[in-house]
């Protein structure tokens, strides 16, 4: 029978939430990593028992965690001891950017909050994304916004420098939570073809395996930058995409729900009767590609549903037509966040949705966002849900 | 025989219960009682100081002999007490934020 396991990454340890296909029952195990903050948790789809982390804290920077058997236990790659000293490598958390002049180029600077150049410095691991064929190959985006590629499970991390390098770096800018590298989605159907999101620089694609790298950000309208319709410094907050149709993508920028049909060549605006149109997640049914969720968020000044009633949209015509998903979330008093990587979707043949809160709830649709039941209700601020379905 | 003391959450992370005794060829300085640390424990690098830079991290101080070293040189020789093991290097995370 199918299952699901729910990887919950929140500011304070991660957990891991499973149940069978019919997502009644769960079983809720954490916190892993306790007093740590987990900003992504992400199973690899060539292998459901290798799961990646990314564990950091102000205090101690950067770890990179891996299981091998679902969540059950983890190791820091390659820093676990062995019987030959030169086995062990404590590189995992090795995040160093490339400035030489063959595969990068010696860019030192981007924009700060007020405009002047600063450098660039690692501080965090935002998000995993396992390759689709190889457990051990991961790509990892980080702040200040760069894309990183392991192909050793993890143990050892180089960069992408074409993406930093491509000639509008110098430009980019911090969002409000930092510069950070976001949002990876892995081509399905091209195996050379990478989209990623930073804010506050917009979205970017390559096609040809990550040496070179375009802003696809042309349809965006920012009217808090200089040029609203500038190629870079966008505050793209999230981007989806269904991997039957690879060449659609759906964005929840800062403000503004947008649609390509174009593999981002070019988006147009797709809000319609959405309540507010900011917001940080976005996510794609997994069977109906034109099936689309968003939470609307008040403000950026008010980062918390409007009129206290948390609600999910959901839009079955690719956009513009949202209707508000209510059946099991509260109504009243309500003031929590949900941010940009904190919602996921199953393959389930009734298709699951899941969603966590600042407030620390994680809730669960088992039915394509009908109806809402929390898995659980006081875990720490969520940063991230991700689900695996398991045959 | 040199004793080092960890915060919690190094300690939880490298998988070690109590205090860490290492043995340190040469001179002994915060640096290389770091390298033989993040030898035994590669987990560790980068925790405690920067991986490139070697760098202290900014929430972390290093004391013995009821002394705050965070701020003498890595190269500068800890205290006798230290050398000989009567004392422990103790690693402190700050307390600060939540």
């Amino acid at each position: 029978m199918s299952k699901v396991r729910v990887l919950v990454g929140t500011r304070k340890g991660a957990f891991v939430l499973t149940s069978d296909g019919k997502r009644e029952d769960w079983d809720v195990s954490g916190p892993h990593f306790a007093g740590w903050e987990l900003y992504h948790l992400k199973g690899s789809p060539a292998d459901p028992n290798r799961i990646y982390a990314s564990q950091c804290s102000g205090w101690f920077g950067q770890v990179i965690q891996r299981s091998n058997d679902g969540g059950k236990t983890w190791e820091a790659p390659g820093g676990d001891i062995k019987p030959d000293p030169e086995a062990m490598k404590g590189t995992s958390n090795k995040f160093v950017y490339d400035t030489s002049p063959e595969t990068g180029k010696p860019l030192t600077t981007h924009q700060f909050y007020d405009g002047k150049p600063h450098p660039w410095e690692f501080k965090r691991v935002w998000h995993l994304e396992p390759s689709l064929t190889d457990p051990d190959t991961v790509y990892a985006g980080i702040e200040d916004a760069a894309l990183f590629r392991s192909t050793d499970g993890g143990t050892s991390w180089h960069e992408l420098a074409g993406l930093r390098g491509h000639g509008t770096g110098p430009y980019w800018q911090p969002g409000a939570g930092g510069m950070c590298l976001h949002t990876i989605i892995l081509d399905p159907s091209d195996p050379k073809r990478i989209y990623i999101a930073i804010s506050a620089a917009g979205a970017f694609r390559t096609d040809d395996g990550g040496s070179t790298w375009k802003p696809i950000n042309k349809g965006l309208y920012s009217q808090y930058i200089p040029e609203p319709t500038a190629e870079v410094g966008h505050c793209v907050h999230h981007v989806a995409m269904n991997p039957s149709r690879p060449g659609v993508l759906f964005m929840q920028k800062h403000w503004d729900v947008m649609r390509s049909d174009d593999a981002g060549d070019s988006w147009h605006e797709i809000s319609g009767n959405l309540p507010t149109d900011f917001g940080f997640v976005i996510d794609v049914h997994a069977h109906e590609p034109e099936t689309v969720y968003v939470v609307p968020i008040k403000s950026d000044g008010e980062h918390y549903p409007p009129d206290g009633k948390l609600r999910v949209y959901r839009s079955r015509t690719g956009g513009n037509e949202w209707e508000a998903l209510t059946n099991g979330l509260p109504q009243s008093n309500c003031y929590v966040n949900v941010l940009r990587d904190a919602m996921a979707v199953d393959s389930l043949d009734s298709c699951g949705v899941y969603f966590g809160t600042t407030g620390g709830q994680v809730y669960a649709s088992s039915n394509n966002g009908d109806s809402w039941a929390p898995i659980v209700r006081d875990l720490p601020g969520v940063l991230s849900v991700e689900v695996q379905t398991l045959s | 025989m040199i004793r080092v003391e960890l915060p919690q959450h190094l300690r939880t992370l490298a998988k070690i219960s109590g205090e860490v005794t290492l043995e340190v060829a040469g001179p002994v300085t915060q640096r290389s009682v770091l390298d033989a640390l993040e030898a035994r424990y590669p987990m560790l690098e980068g925790t405690i100081r920067d991986h490139v830079t070697r760098v202290r991290r900014p929430f972390l101080r290093f004391f013995a002999c009821q002394e705050d070293l965070s701020h003498e040189s890595p190269d500068a020789l800890l205290p006798d007490a230290v050398a000989s093991g009567a004392e422990p290097l103790l690693i402190i995370g700050a307390i600060a934020g939540g």
